[in-house]
């Protein structure tokens, strides 16, 4: 299974073209490159999946990184069920944003900048999958880190999208140092960082414990914490969540391919990958499990009133990262990254299918002032519509079966499970709601907007439509190979992550989880339900409810003042440092002190010294004999002393 | 009797202090020139009458090429202080001085 090794190169191959030759010699045609190289590792990926399905798993090294006394970090590749699940997920999905953005970036000037960038970030994701170490994972984290910068303020002449791409690095910063301290922790107490020998002394570890601060911290507890710190900032968990819906002011297929299916949900994968140490860790695991149902439930109370559609689905994405958190807390790993699954066809599905909207409507986000799209653009209309049904929840659709397992798994999970399993049933329904806002108040009624925009309205190109209708085959069926055995399946993704994931010991019996998935049925049906009469039955009941409940609604459409909260208690205090300590002080008076003090001093006695030179023969003469009688004193000084 | 050493160490000294006296009082660029020739012939007989006391020739050898000097410098002296006064219409050392600083 060597070739395997291939999978992430290939895209490098292809940002390597693109980035030397795209400006002069490809131009429009960068897409070639770019999409010969995914689609190549798109195929590798099958073949590694059905290779890894038939039980074949691969940990080997391919070139030695780092040698220095004890520490040996290599590139290598380890492929077993989890990596070759997010090998699928993100070729795939990598492969169809590609597609879609011939047409959506058709004549943009820097088409070319855009696919290199595109490729750079396939091969660090890849990278940070497949990779057999820590350092390898870290490397690819800041890879794909340093391409979402690149991608959001991919219009860096435009403001906002320059300080939402710098706000996403900065926000990703504070996760990634607790990370990096992770990592370190790892390596001193294991004493390496490939994962095979992390994992083979994990059971040594235990009750094992670390002085910090002056107090005893549990080891494991500890390193899971640190992990999850990165964690949560690149999958956008509070409090770290900030920077997600900023993000959308990159151009709308990297919302998807990032933003939506692959490289937020890298936070989710590091948990699943490190799941031998996690659940070592009731505290960490509790940790997890409750930062990620909170997180879904408040970001799905946000997404409720948002008026900007690439917003709305953001925290959409948010609260569904949430949702696969607290599926790994409560230990049910493979139900996450199940969910991670599905989640990353419908979801891509939605922003997509919002970026053939915005395209049809010269770039308008607002869905007050949509309308009536469903009989100008049928095809984005009906994959909106399969994708807003399978993150709802509709049985038989993708979403349906992983978030019933999570669900079911949360229900199964003890005293923190129960309390997440409510928070997830109600976030089920908001999610139902919010999702079927957009399609009530964008796909019908009548339109809103202006003349123009009416006017303009068409169906996106086929080159867009078509991944379109891909993902909407995903998003219907990719769920399929989860299938509980309550409804006559076989669970064959839940056995196939078993060997790394483990599985969670189940004591429910098919009754009560038959009531689980009632329960999320009815919060799904009264989400949608609730949505129809809000925005067709009586139009004028949101608007009567906001009234109602004003400080409710400022609260939410302000997304709890978090950003003004950050803004007040780290923003501007770190301005003030910058600009009268550093600036006023340390730079004008010490830096430009001792630089410009230096010169100023030489000149000041320059000036001085020049005043010896009279021009007065004499006076030289006088010098030059004074220096005379001096030398001669001196040397018979020093004759006399001699002698 | 012979002459005592210090006779003439005592000659080339007062002259070398006149030549040094003349050139520090002195205003006139000839004069001081003058003086400066002084000077290095004083520094000629000192040489001199040490090479003949200590029989070692090169005291002699030396003051030639002294002297070979003072004449090469006192050719170029005079020609600078020539066209000085052709520019300045003065060789007053003290009318002279753009070189301050």
């Amino acid at each position: 299974m060597k070739y395997a090794m291939l999978i992430p190169f290939l895209p490098l191959a292809a940002f390597l073209i693109n980035i030397l030759f795209g400006r002069f010699l490809l131009k429009d045609r960068a897409h070639i490159v770019a999409i010969a190289g995914v689609f190549a590792s798109f195929v590798l990926s099958v073949a590694v999946f059905i290779q890894v399905a038939g039980g074949a798993t691969m940990n080997s090294d391919l070139y030695s990184w780092i040698s220095s006394g004890g520490f040996r970090v290599s590139v290598g590749f380890l492929i077993d069920p989890l990596t070759a699940v997010m090998l699928i997920v993100v070729t795939t999905v990598s492969l169809l944003v590609h597609i879609y953005s011939i047409g959506y970036m058709h004549g943009d000037p820097g088409y070319y900048r855009f696919f290199s960038y595109l490729s750079l970030f396939t091969f660090s994701m890849l990278m940070l999958v497949t990779g057999n170490n820590l350092l390898q994972l870290y490397f690819g984290w800041e890879a794909v880190g340093l391409c979402s910068y690149f991608l959001i303020g991919y219009w860096y002449q435009k403001q906002s999208a320059a300080d939402a791409g710098k706000k996403a690095f900065i926000v990703n910063r504070f996760g990634d140092f607790g990370f990096g301290l992770g990592v370190i922790l790892v390596f001193l107490v294991v004493g390496s960082i490939q994962y095979s020998d992390i994992f083979a002394s994990v059971g040594s570890l235990q009750g094992k414990t670390f002085p910090l601060f002056g107090y005893e911290v549990d080891l494991i507890t500890l390193i899971a914490l640190l992990l999850f710190c990165g964690a949560v900032g690149k999958s956008a968990q509070l409090p770290l969540h900030v920077w997600l819906p900023d993000a959308m002011e990159g151009p709308t297929p990297v919302s998807a391919l990032i933003h939506a299916a692959t490289m937020v949900t890298a936070g989710v994968f590091l948990v699943a990958r490190f799941n031998p140490l996690f659940s070592l860790s009731p505290t960490a695991m509790a940790v997890v499990a409750i930062t990620g149902a909170a997180t879904s439930l408040f970001a799905a109370t946000i997404a409720l009133v948002q008026n900007d559609i690439k917003r709305i689905i953001a925290y959409s994405t948010c609260s569904q990262l949430g949702y696969m958190f607290l599926a790994c807390g409560v230990g049910a790993f493979g139900a996450g990254i199940f969910h991670l699954y599905t989640h990353a066809f419908f979801k891509a599905l939605l922003f997509l299918g919002a970026g053939s909207v915005m395209h049809a409507m010269a770039g308008e986000l607002d869905i007050q002032k949509m309308g009536g799209l469903k009989k100008h653009m049928p095809v984005t209309y009906w994959t909106f519509l399969l994708a807003s049904l399978s993150i709802a929840g509709i049985p038989g659709l993708a979403g349906f079966f992983s978030k019933d397992e999570i669900l079911w798994m949360a229900y199964n999970g003890g005293m923190i499970g129960k309390i997440v399993w409510v928070v997830a049933t109600i976030v089920a329904g908001l999610t139902a709601f919010y999702s079927f806002r957009i399609i009530f108040l964008a796909f019908h009624g009548s339109f809103r907007g202006t003349h123009e925009q009416e006017h303009h309205l068409h169906e996106s190109p086929s080159v867009m439509t078509v991944p379109l209708a891909i993902l909407a085959v995903g998003a219907v069926g990719a769920g399929w190979i989860g299938i509980p055995q309550a409804l006559g399946g076989g669970n064959w993704i839940a056995h196939f992550f078993e060997p790394v994931l483990g599985h969670p010991h189940v004591h429910g019996t098919h009754a009560e989880e038959y009531m689980v998935m009632g329960i999320s049925i009815l919060a799904a049906a009264l989400g949608i339900g609730t949505a129809s009469y809000f925005y067709v039955m009586s139009p004028d009941m949101p608007k009567r409810l906001t009234e109602r409940y004003k400080q409710i609604h400022t609260v939410l459409w302000n997304k709890y003042f978090v950003d003004e909260l950050y803004d007040a208690i780290i923003v501007r205090p770190t301005k003030w440092v910058a600009s009268t300590i550093l600036v006023g002080f340390t730079d004008a008076k010490i830096i430009e002190g001792i630089v410009n003090g230096v010169p100023s001093l030489i000149q000041s006695f320059g000036m001085k010294l020049r005043k010896l030179q009279t021009g007065y023969l004499q006076h030289y003469g006088i010098v030059l004999i004074f220096g005379l009688f001096v030398l001669i004193s001196i040397a018979f000084i020093a004759g006399t002393k001699t002698h | 009797m012979p002459i005592p050493m210090e006779w003439y160490l005592g000659l080339g000294g007062v002259i070398f202090a006149v030549g040094m006296f003349g050139f520090l009082v002195r205003r006139n660029m000839f004069v001081m020139l003058l003086s400066i020739e002084l000077m290095l012939n004083a520094v000629n007989i000192t040489m001199v009458t040490f090479s003949h006391y200590l029989n070692d020739l090169r005291g002699q050898i030396f003051t030639i090429f002294i002297m070979t000097v003072a004449a090469a410098e006192a050719a170029i002296g005079l020609a600078i202080i020539v066209t000085l006064f052709r520019n300045k219409a003065t060789i007053q050392a003290d009318e002279i001085k753009e070189m301050n600083g």
